[in-house]
């Protein structure tokens, strides 16, 4: 599976987070990186949205849409 | 105000599709008209969503092709396999009307007034938001110095090549062709690697600002040589795209 990048859940993250996200910055809670949104590295076809950190790719945000309805999971990046 | 959209929310709109312009055999540009649009800055992109007959949807991201200011245009490249690009491609007519919210982001974006030099680096249908950087440069009258490195697999691929040879001196663009060259090129015929980039960007002391979009491989290639060349991380801005989506 390729990945992409955070830029491609721009419409997602404005769909759960009601603001444009992809320039704000974060801090991956596994690896202490910053980054912007838009660095993620992004898995789109899996069963739900799999965001990674950059640098040591371990988890940091998942979406899955259950009928309409996005369940974020967003375990690994504290914004600020 | 009745009808407005609340400020920072998405909203899916149909906008109409006014005019369609052939660019390769698997690319064509889309001119839309949208009602409600407010704006957008070079770089940004919309989604694109279709409905069947059953319900099921699908939703795929496209870059402005066109500069703010400008009708919006979307550039779609044709995958064989894919669930939207062929009705955009074949289907799709003038007076048809066609799903979309937008814009969206804010990473992957060039104000005239953010200045340069400017390298700009793209593979395939990655030149899509380039363009839109190209074309708002022109319209605000910026000066800034732009070097485009542009990787096609053949000249027929090439996406926008009357316009970008229309530039003439004011921007430079590069192309390099990876797997088929007509008799006679003189440009470049290999992929961008490292040593190709040391040919083409801006020093490193320069201070360019570089936007890189293409396949996912192409652009870490790119972005990796870059960084390896001396320019800083927060100076190279990428976007990714694939032919997987949601």
């Amino acid at each position: 599976m390729e990945a992409l990048d955070g830029n491609a859940i721009g419409g997602l993250l404005i769909e759960v987070f009601g603001a444009e996200m992809t320039t704000t910055r974060g801090t991956c809670v596994h690896c202490g990186a910053e980054m912007q949104m838009a660095e993620l590295i992004v898995y789109l076809p899996a069963p739900g949205t799999v965001a990674r950190c950059p640098t040591c790719k371990d988890v940091v945000m998942v979406v899955v849409d259950k009928r309409g309805i996005k369940c974020v999971d967003f375990r690994g990046l504290a914004m600020f | 105000m009745a009808g407005a959209t609340v400020l920072g929310r998405l909203t899916w709109q149909v906008a109409t599709v006014d005019e369609v312009v052939e660019e390769t055999p698997r690319v064509r540009t889309i001119l839309l008209d949208v009602p409600d649009w407010p704006g957008h800055r070079a770089g940004q992109h919309l989604d694109v969503r279709l409905t069947a007959e059953d319900g099921y949807r699908a939703e795929r991201e496209y870059s402005i092709a066109s500069a703010p200011g400008e009708p919006v245009a979307i550039t779609v490249e044709r995958l064989d396999d894919g669930e939207v690009s062929p009705y955009l491609c074949d289907e799709l007519r003038p007076g048809d009307g066609l799903e979309l919210r937008g814009p969206i982001g804010g990473y992957f974006v060039w104000p005239a007034q953010d200045g340069g030099p400017l390298l700009l680096v793209a593979g395939g249908s990655g030149i899509v938001p380039l363009r839109a950087m190209v074309r708002h440069r022109q319209r605000s009258g910026s000066e800034v110095p732009v070097r485009l490195l542009y990787s096609s697999r053949s000249l027929e691929d090439v996406i926008y090549r009357a316009e970008l040879d229309e530039l003439g001196d004011s921007i430079e663009v590069v192309h390099t062709l990876t797997r088929e060259q007509p008799p006679g090129w003189a440009g470049y015929a290999r992929r961008v690697d490292a040593a190709l980039l040391g040919e083409v960007a801006w020093p490193a002391g320069d201070g360019a600002r570089a936007f890189v979009c293409g396949p996912t491989s192409f652009v870490e290639t790119v972005a990796g040589g870059l960084v390896e060349f001396g320019y800083p991380p927060r100076r190279v801005k990428t976007e990714r795209f694939g032919a997987t989506g949601r």
